[in-house]
């Protein structure tokens, strides 16, 4: 397949930055984070996103999506990238469409999936529990009770975890942690008794929550797929959410970039443009290969997931990796290159830089995936 | 099934029944290496039978007219070839500045009568091309180049000094730049011009590198005299096929060091430092750059197909070939700096057997000249800043 978009992809993603830069420019995440907003998100906005068919657009037609691929939704990522818009797209129309598509039962298929389309349900993925993303070590606990299970432990860093409806969350049925068996996905609803939610101000001004479990009671057909056998659909489901958070930071990367090029070209010091000296040219021209570069490693992977999710892992590696390092020098050089203006709070830059700390963290960050990359290889 | 599917299955099969073995071992030894030309000599019959098979079937040029000896290929199906001849790791059969320089630029520029005369010799490996570009008055700074061609009737009269020649001693022509108009700015008194390098006045001295080879030459013009037919393109606008052909080397270089084939890094690596009881490199600061740079790796291979689609989609950039250059470049010095780092105290033997005459340290040395050569690292950053990001300036 051509590494590059098709001609119906260019035309989703024009008419996702049309809505996105429009309705939510930065100037809409800093409203929402200076006037301190309850759901961190505008819902008239997920509506309209709904309405456009954005949130279904990993839910089987079937079920009242448009069935479309990684790449699409990359397409989309990428475009809220641009501007940072807060939304639950990645927590719910990616992350939480993905894993009831492929883990789902048809009774768990049709109960939720239309309502991720319609834009009516939200969901958030319960994985981290300690500062670094560590699947495997997954320690939460699942005890057999009864016809179900409870379960006991603590949850961080789950993104959109105080305005979800539905939590998905991953527990140890069996074995230790480190082991690969022995892990179930669970869905559990948040207003269940013994859930606790915390919302955590994020320095991205994004959705996370801490939350805790104290015996939470889940009946048999709250499991999400197999028990114990939960790592593959949620390395899965995992690669997925990698794939569209490494689209939002190539995004994120270009906006960055473009600005900055904007400003050298703009910006006079000792009577010249400074983008006429070669110190900065070079630098930014290190900066633009290295944005392209992971551009086409991150539709690499998504392509690869659309071809097959269980073989995509290396390409996802690379592609995550590859974003991190990539967005965490675009927006150092973006400050930089802005000079004082850049650490002002005033100047968006800063927005930028923020959110790819955040999303360098998310699902794993360059050092994380680097390490599969070389446990897959073997040395 | 597609068309495509249909010629990947039938190129499959025919790479399977007609690449003898010994021709799908990753290339260690120069001679490996099938370079073509009057003097040429087959290493072994496997690369004769090799070369012959392919070059029958128009596959030493995939991508070129079959009327030039070329295969015809589309650029869909010229990527499945690559991928079939990849996966079997099958070598090209042969190398050639003329396919990957002079080749692409003759096609553009060059007359119908040129094409017919030159492009058949490059396909069938009869004869080896060399680059007369530089000077040692002007390397980065090309374009000043001083090498005279005075018009004498129907020929010139070409004396100067070309460098870094590549095996010019064993080339048999060469394409060459050189002044045609003194008085000119200096990028339009520029021709490109072909000669044999066996005509009256060539003379060649090899340049010892640090890595103890000669890949390079000094070659020296006396008075050599060419007839004006030989020009490609317009006399004194030879600057225009000097840049479309520098594309096409710097697509070349930055393929150079080209990963898919050999052993990986990381069990490189376990030979020499050994690994724990885990299985992991029991140098953990070895292993994590050996990771990063995979991922880089990785991730370059995937732009440098990228480009390929883009350019077929009529999207690409052309400058952008600089950006591949550039890159490519850095991680393949990145690579040799790697592998000396594994090799440790082997890896400095120069010239005992074990080391194959220390086929290591003269690559990794090897490998610094890649960064120079085709452009260095700083004119491509310059290239990318001024023709794709616009930024002001000189």
């Amino acid at each position: 397949m051509p590494l590059v978009l098709t001609e119906e992809q260019s035309m989703l993603r024009d008419s996702a930055r049309g809505l996105i830069s429009d309705k939510a420019p930065i100037a809409h995440l800093r409203q929402l984070r200076d006037g301190k907003d309850a759901d961190g998100f505008s819902r008239a906005l997920w509506k309209t996103f709904a309405e456009m068919g954005f949130a279904g657009l990993l839910v089987p037609e079937a079920f009242g999506g448009s069935g479309l691929g990684c790449v699409e939704a990359g397409v989309v990522m990428e475009e809220i990238g641009r501007t940072l818009m807060p939304s639950p797209f990645l927590s719910t129309a990616v992350v939480g469409a993905s894993a009831l598509s492929r883990g789902g039962s048809e009774e768990q298929k049709s109960a939720y999936l239309p309502k991720i389309a319609d834009g009516s349900l939200l969901t958030a993925l319960a994985i981290d529990e300690g500062a670094k993303h560590r699947p495997l070590h997954t320690a939460l606990q699942a005890v057999r009770a009864g016809n179900g299970f409870k379960l006991s432990g603590a949850k961080a860093f789950v993104v959109d975890g105080h305005v979800a409806d539905l939590l998905i969350v991953a527990a140890r049925s069996a074995g230790n942690a480190g082991d690969r068996n022995g892990l179930t996905l669970f869905l559990v609803d948040p207003k269940a008794k013994g859930v606790a939610i915390e919302r955590t101000v994020m320095v991205d001004a994004h959705n996370a929550a801490r939350i805790t479990f104290d015996n939470v009671e889940v009946n048999a057909d709250g499991v999400l797929g197999e028990v114990d056998g939960g790592a593959a659909l949620l390395e899965g489901v995992l690669n997925i959410g990698r794939g569209a958070v490494a689209s939002e930071m190539v995004g994120l990367s270009e906006e960055v970039f473009g600005r900055t090029v904007t400003y050298l070209k703009e910006r006079k010091q000792f009577g010249k443009l400074i983008g006429e000296f070669q110190a900065l040219q070079h630098r930014a021209a290190q900066l633009y290969i290295d944005i392209e570069i992971t551009r086409a490693a991150v539709l690499k992977a998504l392509q690869a997931l659309d071809n097959d999710v269980d073989k995509a892992g290396a390409a996802v590696a690379v592609a995550k990796a590859r974003a991190g390092t990539t967005a965490t020098l675009a927006v150092q050089e973006g400050v930089q290159m802005h000079g004082g203006m850049g650490m002002t709070d005033q100047f968006d830059i800063g927005f930028f830089m923020k959110r790819a700390r955040v999303a360098q963290e998310l699902f794993g960050d360059s050092n994380f995936h680097a390490e599969q990359l070389a446990e897959g290889k073997g040395y | 099934m597609s068309d495509l599917d249909q010629f990947r299955r039938e190129t499959r099969a025919w790479l399977e029944a007609n690449c003898p073995p010994e021709m799908r071992k990753p290339v260690t030894r120069d001679e490996d290496v099938f370079w073509g030309g009057r003097n040429t000599k087959f290493a072994s019959e496997a690369q004769k039978v090799w070369f012959e098979r392919m070059r029958d079937r128009g596959w030493t040029v995939p991508d070129w007219p079959k009327q030039y000896g070329g295969g015809g290929l589309d650029p869909a199906e010229a990527k499945v070839l690559r991928e079939e001849m990849a996966k079997i790791g099958a070598r090209p059969p042969l190398s050639s500045f003329g396919i990957w320089m002079l080749g692409p630029a003759l096609l553009k520029y060059g007359t119908d009568a040129q094409k017919a005369e030159h492009l058949p010799k490059i396909t069938a490996g009869l004869i080896r091309w060399c680059q007369g570009y530089s000077e040692p008055n002007a390397g980065s700074d090309l374009a000043s180049l001083q090498t005279r061609a005075e018009s004498d009737g129907d020929d010139f009269v070409i004396t100067g000094q070309k460098i870094w020649t590549s095996y010019a001693n064993y080339a048999d022509w060469i394409f060459c730049l050189v002044r045609t108009d003194p008085a000119a700015k200096k990028h339009d008194g520029i021709s490109f011009i072909l000669f044999d390098m066996t005509s009256k006045g060539v003379s060649t001295k090899p340049i010892l590198l640090i890595s103890g080879k000669s890949p390079f030459c000094e070659t020296f013009f006396d008075g050599v005299r060419v007839p004006k037919s030989h020009v490609v393109g317009t006399i004194n606008r030879g600057w225009d096929v000097a840049k479309y052909l520098l594309q096409h080397e710097r697509a070349m270089i930055s393929g150079l060091g080209d990963r898919s084939v050999g052993r990986p890094l990381g069990q490189i690596a376990a030979d020499s430092v050994g690994t724990d009881g885990q299985g992991r490199l029991d140098d953990a600061m070895l292993r994590s750059q050996i990771a990063s740079f995979e991922v880089d790796e990785a991730a370059l291979s995937c732009a440098a197909e990228r480009a390929v689609d883009l350019a077929k989609a009529g999207q690409g950039h052309p400058a952008f070939s600089s950006a591949m250059k550039y890159y490519g470049t850095e991680l393949n010095k990145r690579r040799y700096e790697i592998l000396m780092s594994a090799g440790g105290a082997d890896a400095l033997e120069w010239e005992s057997e074990r080391s194959r005459e220390g086929i290591r340290p003269r690559a990794w040395l090897r490998t610094k000249a890649n960064s120079i050569e085709g452009g260095t690292s700083e004119v491509m950053l310059g290239i990318v800043a001024k023709r794709i990001l616009d930024l002001p300036g000189a």
